[in-house]
């Protein structure tokens, strides 16, 4: 038996402005159809218990996230060990449903950013608000973190996850370890700045 | 650097999010078109200053192709809009209008 393990082994980095660690094996399940068409919604109801979430959030029950990619995809994200029975779960729900189920946790990467300075670290990366008004918890948002695309999410109001391609996690890393050097506060975004 | 609003997902993000896909609304003519309308198709552009139309795709998030009118020289994007349409919507025509008075592209006005 081969033992799956994640990409950077669980490296962790501390002694900066924020804390990088990643993330321990994660389920993650791409979800491809029509996500405003009733017999999709009818199918993830029936596995997940939850309705498709709306734009740019995500929606969780369980232990089960269901994060909007875009109008026709959704990241299941799970136990590592129940991806595989969710696609099955899927391609028996989905009947007459046009849709894909596809267990895609091998595939990626996932990153914790943490600490009063976690806003500063990504703000540096990513071209998005995250002022505290504008980016919180239960948005999910796709973007790129410099030259690569990446989803950002935030678990707690000083918190950020976010999920790569694993090719690309030694970059990821050090980029996220780079931006969090010590002394590198933007002290723009963090309310105790 | 423009500031673009997917009309897909609804995020606004600056361009490094998105990926230029060139000028919006040609139309295609293939095999058997008259090689005049296939030279247009293939190699003839606009290259205004001023108001103009273009393709984008928003390539770090959702993924979607859309439309986007902006003008060249200020970078002022005057709206986006659905991939599914064929010709500038009329609503966006008017709005250009007030701000760039008589202003021309291609049989747009
Ligand atoms: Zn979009």
């Amino acid at each position: 038996m081969s033992e799956p393990v994640t990409a950077m082994g669980g490296v962790a980095a501390s002694g900066g402005i924020a804390g990088i660690r990643e993330a321990e094996r994660q389920g993650m399940v791409t979800l491809r159809g029509d996500l405003s068409a009733p017999a999709v919604g009818k199918a993830v109801k029936s596995v997940t218990g939850m309705a498709v979430p709306g734009a740019g959030t995500f929606a969780q029950k369980d232990g089960v996230a269901l994060c909007w990619m875009s109008p026709d995809e959704l990241l299941v994200l799970c136990d590592y060990g129940s991806a595989e029975g969710i696609v099955q779960a899927f391609d028996a729900a989905s009947g007459k449903a046009h849709l894909l189920a596809v267990n895609v946790s091998d595939a990626r990467a996932s990153f914790q950013v943490s600490g009063e300075h976690a806003r500063d670290v990504m703000a540096k990366l990513c071209p998005v608000d995250l002022a505290p008004g504008a980016f919180g918890t239960g948005m999910f948002r796709r973007t790129r973190l410099a030259q690569v695309a990446a989803a950002i999410w935030m678990p707690s109001d000083d918190s950020f996850q976010l999920i790569c391609f694993r090719s690309q996690a030694q970059y990821v890393f050090d980029l996220l370890s780079i931006a969090a050097q010590p002394g590198s506060e933007v002290n723009h975004l963090c309310s105790t700045g | 650097m423009l500031i673009l609003t997917c009309p897909v997902c609804g995020v606004t993000a600056e361009e490094t999010e998105f990926h230029a896909g060139g000028e919006a609304h040609l139309k295609r003519y293939g095999p058997g078109s008259p090689d005049e309308q296939f030279e247009e198709y293939l190699f003839m552009r606009e290259n205004p200053r001023g108001v103009h139309f273009e393709r984008w795709r928003h390539v770090y998030g959702c993924g979607k192709w859309f439309h986007a009118a902006r003008c060249t020289t200020t970078l002022e994007v005057f709206g986006t809009y659905p991939a599914q349409t064929l010709e500038p919507p009329a609503g966006l025509r008017k709005t250009i209008s007030k701000k760039r008075p008589g202003w021309i592209w291609r049989e747009f006005s």
